[in-house]
């Protein structure tokens, strides 16, 4: 019997290395989780972009809300762009962290193309996003009411990744939050 | 033969003007702090290009550690707080050399775990193998004890 059982041990084996590989086909390794996941947004002080006014982390609190990392030397952010005001216009609370750019070329973007966001975080030195552990723009966070992070996505904000990943994860936010 | 030598310095000059493009350099007040912006900046890893450490990363956020990595030893920050500084941001993926705990805990587990299974096997195939052996010599029953004298016997008489 032990022999026997000998025999299929190259089997075995190929077997749980095929199916080890083949799980590591579907996975994408430059998905991360945040290491801000379940914390709370860090505190910063930062000028508002276009408003004479310093926003910090309690300007966000209150409801629960999309934060887009966003610039205008980002590519993707132009594509993302159209969605989020779509999002918007169904009264999704965006706000934006206007990472590591020109104040007035991000004006002039806002101007031209329109602005789903409720305000901008004019954060020119990515200090924020640095506590944030932004890697690339364009990444979104999608806060509670507290203000705590919940998700973070890593690229471009589309039909395909609300509908699926972060609209469930709103919905279940909001009525939680609504619940007593 | 001239004009080939200018045509060799402008190479050269253009090109050590695109390598101090590519990659910043930074003065520290100690040369010890230098030894430990090498060690750390090869052992942490950018977070946007997975597989380089944010010494050999052009990527932007790559610069930009470099830059938090020289400032946060110039105002004297110990090792482990800048570790955990970029941990507490990056997660643990930032580092090339995981902690023990959670589940970098297989991966420094796997090495011990795998060299105690190769001797594992080593000691059980030798072990099955001396035993066929010693079965070998010894097994000869009368029968058999009996068979044999009898063949050796014939073959004697033959010759």
């Amino acid at each position: 019997m032990g022999h026997r059982l000998k025999l299929f041990l190259p089997l075995i084996l190929f077997t749980l290395l095929a199916i080890t590989l083949f799980r590591g086909l579907s996975l994408d390794p430059s998905e991360m989780p945040s290491a801000l996941i379940d914390r709370p947004l860090p505190a910063f002080s930062l000028p508002a972009l276009g408003q004479a006014r310093t926003l910090t982390e309690v300007d966000v609190l209150g409801q629960v809300a999309l934060l887009n990392v966003w610039a205008t030397w980002c590519v993707s952010c132009r594509v993302e762009h159209p969605y989020l005001k779509q999002l918007a216009d169904q009264g999704i609370p965006i706000f934006g962290i206007n990472y590591k750019d020109d104040d007035a070329a991000a004006q002039r973007w806002l101007d031209e193309l329109g602005n789903p966001y409720r305000f901008n975080i004019a954060d020119r030195e990515g200090s924020l996003g640095l506590d944030l552990g932004v890697y690339g723009a364009p990444e979104t966070y999608l806060l509670d009411a507290k203000g705590v992070v919940r998700y973070r996505h890593v690229g471009v904000v589309d039909e395909n990744v609300w509908r699926t990943v972060l609209e469930p994860l709103y919905r279940e936010l909001t009525t939680q939050g609504s619940a007593p | 033969m001239t004009l080939l030598r200018l045509l060799l310095l402008a190479g050269l000059v253009l090109g050590a003007a695109r390598a101090l493009a590519l990659i910043e350099t930074y003065e520290f007040s100690k040369p010890e702090l230098e030894a430990r912006y090498q060690q750390l900046s090869e052992e942490l890893r950018c977070p946007k290009c997975q597989n380089q450490n944010i010494a050999d990363s052009n990527a932007p956020i790559a610069q930009d550690l470099r830059k938090l990595l020289h400032q946060q030893l110039e105002q004297g920050a110990s090792d482990e707080e800048i570790l955990d500084y970029m941990v507490a941001r990056y997660g643990e993926f930032v580092r090339y050399r995981p902690r023990f705990g959670g589940s970098a805990v297989a991966l420094w587990l796997a090495p011990v775990l795998l060299f105690i299974a190769g001797i594992a096997v080593v000691l059980l195939t030798l072990r099955s193998r001396a035993k066929t052996t010693a079965a070998g010599t010894a097994a000869l029953s009368a029968e058999e004890q009996a068979r044999l004298r009898a063949l050796l016997e014939k073959v004697e008489r033959d010759s």
